[in-house]
């Protein structure tokens, strides 16, 4: 297997755009990677784009074929293939770019993430979004994703002594982070208070425990390592790739409140970098609600099952804490383009890594984390990204 | 959700009737056609659920989806059945009464309606036993 390199990243801004269509986002986004890795469009042999539900959002299917097309590359024929795990896509779809270019197969691969979800009525973005989860047996008997990780937050905080306020931490983080990220949806600050007198939309979890509704499109170009220096002064190194599965019913779990997909994605991509906890310099997880980081942190293993209210409400996961999570703002604050967000993520890990994260820069960082999840965790792809 | 869609599963709807797998003995509900333990060697069968169980964790759902949403605030919770595997349903009580470990009992209930003009939605909600 070859090494891999990111030598270019782009993002859109992230928010109701009601002026972008779903071509204006992705071309957008693919301009600006390529841009930043002074990169001629004829040079791109391939291309993996995340996507969720084009079909049920812009009623458009056949986006491979699509972005291609309109990113200019009809008449170059070039390999473009759409991937789907739900809000997982564009994790996956950045897994199958790494695994195109590691193998030897192809040199110049973009990776892309888009979302489209604001062309619809919220309700119908709603029950798109249901099918992340098991249509027959959960959505049928009035399951929503708001109330499925409802339910893990109240068996997390019936096993675990996490106060409400230690949960709400993490959407006053979030924004903190989020109002230091030009390109975040929601770039204000919240307080605790804020979020506890927000409406209840699934008890426990109210609105501002909620990651929004977004428009959003990112891409990533990535090269052999041995290349990169043709493209980029400062390539930054896919370490590891892991991705693993789980029941897509909650009810099917070995333990409600632990994504197994998200211990065992993880201890893989640790094996693959051999590295360790401590050598980890930040994380950006899937917070699409504020029970799903404190899972994540604590089934990746940067706190013990049961802490990680504590370790959020001492200030660790903040940016100076021993891990800064989400960095970006997260899903919360960033904004959630559903198959945009896994490639958002190495976006942050990459600006991070090279020093160009502004206001919300990790001094000195190595190394970096993505962890991307599908439904309630039934897809897991977690990356690992180093300036080494 | 079709009509044929919806009339496929109505026996396991509406009267719980899920499989086990006659080698190893284990029970699946929502049911499954390939035991994940026995795999090729597994002998799935019907098996009709007594409808027991107890509450596993709950939410109180307060933003319904449309064809919920003359429900009110609804009880949706996971429900581990005595026969073992674990379900999701709606608890018919009043939400401040649902609580982690609370018995209850499956019973026949309208769960949703397609629209004004589609089809009922039959199936298996749990009441305190």
């Amino acid at each position: 297997m070859r090494d891999v390199a990111v030598i270019g990243v782009g993002c859109t801004t992230f928010g109701e755009k009601w002026h972008s269509s779903f071509r204006d986002l992705f071309v957008e986004a693919g301009a600006l990677a390529l841009e930043d890795a002074q990169l001629s469009g004829e040079k791109i042999d391939a291309m993996y784009v995340g996507n969720m539900s084009a079909g049920r959002f812009i009623e458009q299917e056949h986006i491979g074929a699509l972005i291609a097309d309109y990113a200019g590359m009809a008449t170059r024929h070039i390999p473009s293939t759409r991937v789907e795990a739900a809000c997982a896509s564009g994790g996956l779809a950045f897994r199958q770019a790494v695994i195109a270019v590691a193998s030897g197969m192809e040199d110049i691969v973009v990776a892309a993430g888009v979302e489209k979800m604001t062309d619809v009525e919220p309700g119908a973005t709603t029950d798109a979004l249901a099918g992340a989860a098991d249509r027959e047996w959960e959505g049928f008997v009035g399951a929503t994703f708001p109330g499925l990780y409802a339910m893990i937050a109240r068996d997390y905080m019936h096993k675990y002594s996490m106060t409400r306020e230690q949960l709400a931490q993490v959407a006053v983080k979030n924004h903190y982070n989020g109002a230091r990220n030009p390109i975040a949806q929601y770039q204000q600050e919240i307080t605790i208070e804020t979020v506890l007198k927000s409406t209840m939309v699934a008890d426990p979890l109210r609105l501002f425990d909620c990651s929004p509704i977004t428009d959003g499109a990112a891409a990533v170009i990535l090269a052999p390592f041995e290349r990169a220096r043709e493209f980029t002064d400062t390539p930054i190194r896919v370490l590891a790739t892991a991705q693993a599965s789980d029941s897509i019913a909650l009810h099917d779990r070995r333990d409600i409140s632990t994504l197994d997909a998200t211990v065992a994605a993880g201890k893989r991509a640790f094996k693959m970098a051999k590295l360790t906890h401590k050598e980890i310099n930040m994380v950006e997880v899937h917070d699409c609600f504020s029970i799903a980081e404190i899972c994540a942190i604590e089934d990746l293993g940067f706190c013990k099952k049961g802490t990680a209210g504590k370790f959020t409400a001492d200030g660790e996961t903040a940016i100076g804490g021993k891990i800064p999570v989400n960095t970006s703002g997260g899903l919360k604050a960033c904004g959630h383009p559903v198959g945009a967000t896994g490639i958002k993520q190495v976006c942050e890990i990459v600006q991070q890594l090279r020093g160009e994260a502004g206001k919300r820069q990790i001094d000195g960082a190595k190394t970096g984390m993505t962890h991307n999840v599908g439904g309630t965790g039934a897809t897991v792809a977690v990356h690992i990204l180093g300036r080494i | 959700m079709t009509v044929a869609r919806f009339w496929r599963k109505i026996p396991q709807r509406y009267n719980l009737i899920g499989t086990m797998c006659q080698t190893c003995k284990r029970h699946f509900f929502p049911p499954r056609t390939f035991c994940p333990d026995c795999r090729r060697e597994g002998r799935i069968v019907d098996h009709k659920f007594i409808g027991k169980g107890t509450v596993v964790t709950f939410t109180i759902i307060q933003t319904a989806p449309d064809q919920f949403a003359s429900h009110g605030p609804y009880v949706l919770a996971i429900i581990k059945l005595d026969e073992g595997p674990q379900m999701t349903s709606q608890v018919v009580c009043d939400p401040s009464e649902a609580k982690i470990g609370m018995r209850v009992k499956s019973i026949f209930r309208r769960i949703a309606t397609d629209g004004e003009s589609g089809i009922i939605h039959y199936g298996t909600k749990f009441a305190p036993e």
